[in-house]
């Protein structure tokens, strides 16, 4: 096979290379990405290029709940009118935009970067559980929301936070885990459909 | 003859990985094809159809598509879903546990259908309020036995003498007991307690049945867990992931009784 890599110049191919190493970007968009960004204004360039250095230099970890953070303490951690009572405890900083598009919850959160898993060797000490146990023991709060996923890992890690929050006197609850919105129910599993019975609401 | 393009299988997942942005490689363990891998299309979607049938210590029917590279999952029913596993911390983690030695000891396409008895067997009696450190010792000592490494422990592994009611040894290298004469040559062999080695003789000997019966001291469960650990891991040549995480788990003292 011929080495396609010398039908275009070392600059170009190093950027297709660099491009193809990010996630979900093949070879080809890898090309298409570098080739769109030749023809483009060099001012796009340059912005693109600034954008992605700030992001690796200018934000660090809030102080407080270990969601991204421009400054010492994330823009939800900082903002005033947040009810300080409750906590939300997630696994990644993406889940938070995710809760906060819902506008449901006026509270605080705590990320604690990924969920225990036995079997890939995650156990407590590789996510920021200490730091939320300690955040419990110094502030006023009355109730955690585990908002971990419901798969065995994120399930596993609610299980655990549960025997440890609940002996600190703070109420603990657990997301909702039932039907999504606009599927069928024909195609629910049945670890779902047990939970959506045991949690159903009076209408 | 050519293979079908699409089969289908009872399985017991047993792994899984991310792939992309929203798929999935599942590792799954079969009754008749052995230890198989697959993808998952988009099962990381909260309405995919298929998740939650292909989640961590599911027992379901999969289907798949024959693919160049790894075969493709399109379709998934759950048979088991083991919900009161997964509802508690202490038989989640043993069940992990379980599936990660399955995983450890098994290459794919090797039908072994014993083993996968074995498993599923292990799951449902862990749901069953069966003793979960029995259950998980019983269940070691048949893996051991049904992927080649069955430990001898009536004779001597040395000069096949049947033992004495004494103190022996068990020496991982040799695959079982040493008589107190042989393991002195033996740097890697250990004491074991009479009680202990008759304890494994009876889980290696009897169905779980009669093996649920018995009612084992502290002292002793943790006597035949070291053993078979050390056993495992010098089988492996590594450490096995979960059993630090039941380890921690026992250390905080967060284990129901």
């Amino acid at each position: 096979m011929k080495d396609r890599s010398q039908a275009t110049t070392e600059t170009v191919s190093n950027l297709i290379e660099l491009f193809s190493g990010l996630p979900g970007i093949g070879p080809k968009s890898a090309q298409r990405l570098a080739f769109f960004l030749l023809r483009a204004p060099t001012e796009h360039s340059r912005r693109l290029a600034e954008a992605i250095i700030a992001v690796k230099e200018k934000t660090r970890l809030c102080s407080c709940c270990f969601n991204i953070a421009d400054t010492d303490t994330c823009p939800i951690c900082s903002d005033m009118q947040r009810e300080t009572s409750s906590i939300c405890v997630v696994e990644q900083p993406q889940d938070i935009p995710a809760l906060e598009h819902t506008g449901a919850f006026k509270g605080l959160y705590h990320v604690l970067h990924g969920a225990i898993s036995p079997t890939e060797g995650v156990g407590t000490k590789d996510l920021r559980i200490n730091e939320l146990i300690e955040r419990l023991k110094n502030g006023a709060i009355d109730e955690v929301i585990l908002g971990t996923n419901p798969t065995v890992e994120g399930e596993t890690t609610a299980m655990y936070l549960s025997r440890l929050i609940t002996p600190l006197g703070i109420k603990v609850t657990r997301l909702a885990r039932g039907l999504p919105y606009g599927t069928e129910l024909e195609y629910a599993d049945d670890v779902t459909l047990t939970r959506a019975i045991e949690g159903r609401q009076k209408l | 003859m050519t293979k079908p393009r699409s089969y289908q299988t009872e399985a017991i997942i047993i792994k899984k990985t991310k792939l992309g942005e929203a798929d999935r490689i599942l590792t799954l363990y079969t009754p008749l094809r052995g230890k198989l891998q697959g993808v998952a299309k988009g099962v990381r979607r909260p309405r995919s159809k298929l998740s939650g049938h292909l989640e961590l210590l599911t027992y379901s029917q999969v289907w798949f598509a024959r693919g160049r590279n790894i075969d493709t999952i399109t379709g998934c029913q759950t048979i088991n879903g083991f919900i009161e596993l997964k509802s508690h911390l202490e038989l989640t983690s043993v069940a992990l546990y379980a599936t990660e030695l399955v995983n450890l000891f098994t290459a794919e396409h090797i039908e072994n259908h014993p083993l996968f008895r074995l498993l599923l067997e292990t799951m449902e009696r862990l749901t069953a309020d069966a003793d979960s450190r029995l259950a998980l010792r019983y269940f070691e000592l048949h893996l051991l036995d049904k992927v080649g490494y069955r430990p001898r422990l009536r004779q001597c592994t040395a000069c096949h003498q049947p033992l004495a009611a004494v103190s022996n040894f068990f020496c991982p290298p040799s695959g079982g007991m040493l008589c107190p004469t042989c393991a002195v040559e033996q740097p890697t062999a250990f004491t074991v307690s009479v009680n202990a080695l008759k304890v494994l003789c009876y889980l290696q000997e009897k169905d779980f049945a009669a093996a649920s019966r018995l009612r084992l001291s502290p002292e002793l469960e943790k006597e035949l867990e070291g053993l078979l650990r050390s056993y495992l891991g010098y089988l492996l040549e590594r450490e096995v992931k979960s059993a630090t995480w039941l380890d921690s788990l026992r250390e905080q003292a967060l284990l129901g009784p």
